[in-house]
């Protein structure tokens, strides 16, 4: 497999003036990688400052009513709020290697956003987040808490106004400016070595997982389920147990208004294969190549692609990818708060959803793991609304 | 000789004006070109529209977004570059694009289109030399050239093995950057002109952020054989959308201003 492929998928389609970047980040995590000064301070982070590990939550409730063992992976409970903070951490303290003194990011919910701001105001490291306007206005709450952590938030007006606009304007800004300025990619996507880069920080949950349930059950899971949207938290939990075949991976993907109904996010179930801001993957698309709008109530799942390694774990069926709808989506986000009293972010909810439907796959001894990659209070306004409560 | 060589050859500096096909729509987007080439444009570049130009700045992604409006299709970019080089037998006219467009058609499909259509080269933005595996051959076997890209940032080793495989002109990014109008071109232009005149017998052209007479005189005197100027001109064409006498008339005193940085420079 040529370097940064994962099979057919991956590589690094990008204009030639980020080629630089682009060798500059792959030499230097090459070299950290192996560095115990950055592995020692990345854990510092992770554990004192972050509050890993993060408890592997065994569920009584919600095992009585699906008929199995359930336990949630307890990525909400990480500061910030959710899983972006592994790779938030890890990336920053790369730049700080690198010499860069400033930080930009995309953010779609606002939680990377939030990540990066996080990392880049205890790191001392200047912090500007692009956002597409539509999301600056779903998730104000977002926004202001990246502005109170003394971030620069930048509304995109562009094309859909959306996440992939925003990743379009942090790479326009990072070309411009790549002698001071990391570009702190958020999610398993774009071109190599991000998807290796974010993959490897966010398997810290697969790890510690594996590890907690070995010491809980004696014996690996039956299943372990996480949303997809660019795919960071799922490729985290899925990839330190892609060589157990006995467990079942399965990727959650926004069915949006319903899989026929063209208003979805779901890139791997409905998608085809194309070149998206850096990588070949799996792409919501039309017959010309076209990037096509999406939708999702959950604004973290609401994007036309997908990281390239899930794309190859797709077409090589190690991992099963399925669809879970906003309205299955937001019965479960109020099924969760009322029975296991944990409010999990809109993104998160798709997988507990999925759960629900898929405990009959599972007998009463069968341990299934549910990735809560975030929590939800930064959406209770919006499922407020679609109760018809605020306006 | 092919054409775009044959541009190069005449022994003056080479103007290549740069436009988005069908912006903002077909029949204003061909009056745009052959105003262009009224004016005296050596070789146009014309861009298939895209979703997410993302080399772009935001003067030609409105154009790409203008032009998909209008429902613009690769089939509708062939149509049109067929209709300019029947207007223009022997202009070299280049297809600007991003990759997926040349991906979800497939490689050999679109050169071949490309081709009949009438385009002499294919420059491929985003396409680094490591991603271009698959389309040298394809390109070869259509006897249509490709264009390489090298930036300010292409370290010496990456300039070689782009050259190694491209041919028509060297493609020279000004700076590091979208494409988009500056007030001034970055100062060592000079250095990186002739660090590329080193490893290639290809003609050299200078792009991005070339918008103004001064600025073509200075890529001029930098060792450049040609200027490729895009944002300014894709901006009167959106300036005067409503107007097509004055859109062409625009174009045509922007490229006339334009060439006379070619007079006052040094090397004419």
């Amino acid at each position: 497999m040529k370097a940064g492929r994962y099979g057919i998928y991956g590589g690094q389609y990008v204009p030639e003036t980020l080629m630089s970047a682009l060798i500059e980040l792959e030499e230097t995590y090459t070299r950290v990688r192996e560095d115990p000064d950055f592995s020692s301070r990345l854990s510092w982070y992770l554990h004192e400052y972050a509050g890993r590990e993060t408890p592997l939550t065994f569920c009584e409730n919600l095992s009585r009513d699906l008929g199995c063992r359930v336990y949630l992976k307890r990525e909400d409970l990480l500061h910030g709020g959710a899983h972006k903070l592994n790779n938030t951490l890890g990336q920053a303290l790369m730049a700080n290697y690198m010499g860069k003194s400033r930080l930009i990011a995309e953010t779609g919910a606002g939680q990377h956003g939030v990540a990066t701001a996080i990392a880049g105001a205890v790191l001392g490291l200047s912090v500007d987040v692009y956002m597409g306007e539509v999301d600056t206005r779903r998730q104000a709450l977002n926004v202001f808490r990246m502005e109170l952590l003394g971030a620069r938030v930048i509304p995109v007006t562009a094309g859909t106004r959306t996440l992939k606009d925003a990743i379009n304007a942090a790479m326009r800004d990072w070309v411009a400016n790549l002698r001071d300025t990391h570009y702190l990619l958020g999610s398993c996507v774009g071109p190599h070595p991000f998807p290796m880069i974010v993959r490897d920080f966010q398997s810290v949950i697969g790890v510690e997982t594996r590890r907690q349930i070995l010491e809980r059950e004696g014996s690996l899971p039956d299943m372990i389920v996480a949303c997809v949207g660019g795919g960071s938290n799922a490729i985290g939990i899925f990839y330190p147990f892609v060589g157990d075949a006995g467990v079942a991976l399965v990727g959650v993907e926004a069915g949006g208004e319903g899989p026929e109904s063209c208003q979805h996010g779901a890139s791997l179930s409905r998608g085809s294969v194309g070149v998206f801001q850096g990588a070949l993957s799996y792409l919501l698309q039309d017959d010309d190549g076209q990037t096509l709008e999406t939708h999702s109530i959950a604004a973290g799942l609401d994007h036309p692609s997908v990281g390239p390694e899930h794309a190859m774990l797709k077409d090589s069926g190690r991992v099963r990818y399925e669809m879970v709808t906003d309205a299955e989506a937001l019965q479960a986000f109020r099924y969760l708060s009322r029975t296991e009293g944990i409010i999990p972010a809109l993104e998160s909810a798709h997988a507990v959803a999925f759960a629900l439907r898929a405990a009959d796959e599972l007998d009463r001894d069968g341990i299934l793991v549910i990735n809560l990659s975030g929590r939800g209070d930064k959406d209770v306004v919006e499922v407020a609304k679609h109760n018809g409560g605020v306006e | 000789m092919s054409r775009i060589a044959g541009a190069f050859f005449r022994g003056r500096p080479v103007f290549i004006g740069f436009t988005v096909a069908g912006d903002p729509d077909m029949g204003r987007s061909f009056s745009a070109a052959t105003a262009m080439i009224d004016a005296g444009a050596d070789i146009l570049e014309i861009a298939v529209p895209y979703s997410d130009p993302v080399a772009d700045g935001p003067v030609i992604e409105r154009a790409h977004h203008r032009a998909l409006m209008a429902g613009i299709r690769p089939v509708d970019v062939f149509l049109l570059l067929r209709k300019i080089r029947d207007y223009a037998p022997d202009l070299p006219l280049i297809l600007f694009t991003y990759y997926n467009i040349v991906y979800r058609r497939g490689v050999d499909r679109f050169f071949s289109e490309a081709t009949a259509a009438g385009a002499d080269g294919v420059l491929i933005v985003d396409l680094p030399v490591e991603e271009s595996e698959e389309v040298v051959p394809s390109a070869r076997r259509h006897g249509i050239e490709r264009i390489p890209l090298i930036a300010p940032t292409t370290s010496p080793e990456r300039q070689r093995a782009i050259l190694q495989e491209a041919s028509g002109f060297a493609y020279l990014i000004s700076l590091e950057g979208v494409t988009g109008e500056r007030d001034h071109l970055p100062s060592g232009l000079a250095g990186l002109v002739s660090a590329v005149r080193e490893k290639t017998d290809l003609p050299i052209a200078v792009g991005f952020g070339v918008s103004r007479p001064e600025h073509v005189r200075t890529v001029l005197d930098a060792g450049a054989d040609g200027v490729i100027v895009g944002s300014a001109l894709v901006r009167l064409i959106e300036e005067h959308m409503d107007d097509g006498p004055g859109m062409r008339e625009a174009l045509r005193t922007a490229i006339v201003s334009l060439r006379d940085g070619f007079s006052s420079s040094s090397r004419t």
